[in-house]
């Protein structure tokens, strides 16, 4: 059958027409994949958190620190495996616009915490004997250009000063949802400091983080934690990697949904610009449906040439629009790394693009379709000349 | 009911039709359009037959109902009331789907401005009929080559209708008219957007259709010159049948 062939050239008799239906399409699922992306990059941290960890903070808020002595009694809770502890440091590199997230932790414990931070052996090794040692993630040093053995100096934003480093590893991630911008030092460094400096602010933490035996133990576990500390000056919540990360999420859940609206908005624009072009194509066309009905050909005939060229061209702007994502999200990243360090685009976004480039096809070819199967011959006959 | 006419004299001579089967019946055919509340008469009581290798022409004035009469008889149309056999089969009581079957079958269509699909080659749309038939790719080549030697169009079977002349392009549609070898061609006016020359050049080429092959033929036509091929000629006037005359 030459249904196909008629279908790709009736799809590129108005060449002007489809070229601007199929920038629209092009454009439109750009933007959506982008959007889709950017939402995905924000849940990045979340998706990226592991069931067997959990983090424990000040019940306050995080900015108010928790003793470093609750260390021994939470590792006596049943069911924790490993504990580890660290501070958010909030240092910059020379100047204020180099932002990067950076930690001071326990090193051994949190390398052990953070099995998707692949370290090489040595390098691990000599961080861990390094009390000035760093890791920095790959992005990272890439982008400053750090490599192991460079000396860097950080400029304290919450704790003062310069604080001066051994770059003794660069980690990569297991898999591209692990995030390569951060850089992590000993948490003993920071605090040796602070007794000389700031004597109130040693031997506190920001965060402790916990390994435990089974996910299922989860609250079981952040009960029996947060009731150690009950009534205590520095009540803990625990909770979750997964619920820990979501509440940064939430802080800009508005956003989010904003952005998830807009993106839905212009699927139904796009929907809709596709519609008005199926529709005028069916109605210049009438006269041709009424000769192929004429000639015998029935209404599913004409069904699959107008849903089949409304699909055609909603399905090469879909192509066209995904395969423009990727070097545009890679652009963007590239960009934008500092505030979005995980920007790719998910397989489950072409998907939904593709799902979206289908979904417009047919609900665009449907009223046109109705109404060239449904009219009389003879009315279409009359509409020729 | 008919009544023979010595035209389309130079292919050769007239056939005695009245030995002929009857191959169109219409009986106490009536219909009407609604125009907003107003129901507008359109044909009112039309008797007639139409015997195997006749060639007819319907004329009339605008409005007098002649193409609704051939939409009617060509299966494209309904009639409010009547019925209309052809070949043995009553139309008025086919579905859509049985009705379309038919028409690729039984009937080929002539039209005023061609109708041919632009973005199909003359062999193309010559081809779309087949492609409702089981015939084989090869089997479709033979026909469509065939059709197209037929009407003197072999040397421009790749070329689109755009880049053929107006004489051109309705011999294609002839083609595609009897490439499926139906019994009745229907023809609306087919010499209606021709020149002098090509309108001339298609009445030979039907009435040899009519001769060669023995096809039915009825024409709606508002040309007197275009009439004088057909063998009989009938005027319709405001929905009635007036007497056949040659």
């Amino acid at each position: 059958m030459r249904t196909l062939k008629l279908i790709i050239r009736n799809a590129f008799r108005h060449k002007l027409r489809t070229g601007l239906t199929l920038l629209g399409i092009t454009i439109a699922i750009l933007a959506f994949g982008m959007l889709r992306t950017m939402v995905s990059a924000w849940y990045a941290g979340v998706e990226a958190s592991s069931a067997n960890r959990l983090v424990i903070r000040n019940s306050i808020s995080l900015i108010f620190p928790l003793p470093m002595a609750y260390k021994d009694k939470i590792r006596q809770v049943n069911g924790v495996n490993l504990i580890s502890w660290g501070n958010w440091f909030g240092g910059v590199y020379i100047e204020e616009k180099n932002f990067f997230p950076n930690f001071a932790v326990e090193p051994k414990s949190y390398l052990a915490l953070y099995p998707e931070y692949v370290i090489p052996d040595v390098q691990r090794t000599t961080f861990i004997n390094d009390r000035k040692g760093a890791v920095a993630g790959k992005k990272t040093a890439d982008k400053f250009g750090w490599k192991v053995g460079d000396t860097i100096t950080l400029k304290g934003t919450i704790f003062p000063g310069n604080w001066e480093f051994t770059i003794r590893g660069i980690y990569k991630g297991k898999d591209r949802s692990v995030d390569e911008t951060q850089l992590f030092f000993h948490w003993d460094y920071l605090n040796e400091t602070m007794r000389k400096t700031a004597p109130l602010r040693a031997d506190q933490v920001g965060f402790y983080m916990i390994g435990i035996t089974n996910p299922n133990l989860a609250g079981e576990v952040s009960t029996t934690i947060d009731r150690t500390f009950k009534n205590s000056l520095a009540e803990t919540l625990t909770e979750t990697e997964k619920a820990f990360q979501m509440s940064f999420v939430s802080m800009t859940e508005a956003i989010l949904i904003a952005i998830q609206f807009v993106s839905i908005v212009i699927i139904v624009i796009i929907m809709a610009v596709v519609a008005n072009t199926m529709a005028m194509t069916a109605r210049e066309r009438i006269g041709e449906y009424a000769v192929f009905k004429t000639l015998g050909f029935g209404g599913w005939f004409i069904a699959a040439l107008i849903f089949g060229e409304s699909l055609f061209i909603s399905l090469l702007g879909t192509v066209i629009g995904i395969g423009l994502t990727f070097p545009v999200a890679a652009a963007f990243a590239d960009y934008l790394g500092t505030y979005f360090p995980i920007f790719f685009v998910e397989l489950q976004t072409v998907y939904l693009d593709i799902a979206a480039g289908i979904l417009v096809g047919l609900v665009a070819a449907l009223f046109p379709t109705w109404r060239a199967v449904n009219i009389r011959i003879a009315d279409g006959l009359r509409r020729i000349g | 009911m008919t009544d023979p006419t010595t035209t389309c004299d130079e292919h050769g001579p007239s056939p005695v039709l009245e030995n002929r089967p009857v191959i169109v019946e219409v009986r106490n055919v009536n219909k009407a359009y609604l125009r907003g509340s107003h129901i507008i008469p359109v044909l009112q009581e039309i008797n007639f037959d139409i015997r195997e290798g006749e060639f007819l022409a319907l004329m009339g004035p605008s409005g007098s109902g002649k193409s609704t009469l051939l939409n009617l008889i060509a299966g494209i149309d309904k009639v409010d009331s009547g019925t209309i056999v052809i070949g043995g089969v009553d139309i008025t009581a086919l579905d859509e789907t049985e009705l379309a079957h038919w028409r690729a079958t039984n009937v080929g269509f002539i039209f005023q401005f061609y109708n041919l699909i632009p973005v199909l080659t003359a062999f193309e749309n010559v081809e779309l009929p087949l492609q409702l038939t089981g015939l084989t790719r090869s089997e479709r080549r033979e026909h469509v080559e065939m059709a197209l030697r037929v009407v003197n169009l072999s040397h421009r079977m790749d070329h689109y209708p755009s880049q053929l002349s107006g004489g051109e392009q309705q011999r294609v549609a002839i083609a595609r008219a009897v490439v499926t070898d139906p019994a009745i061609l229907v023809a609306d006016e087919p010499t209606g957007d021709l020149d002098r020359a090509s309108a001339k050049e298609i009445m030979s080429l039907m009435c040899r259709l009519c001769r060669e092959s023995s096809k039915t033929i009825i024409m709606v036509t508002h040309d007197p010159k275009a009439a004088e091929a057909a063998q009989v000629i009938r005027n319709l006037d405001k929905g009635s049948l007036n007497n056949a005359h040659p």
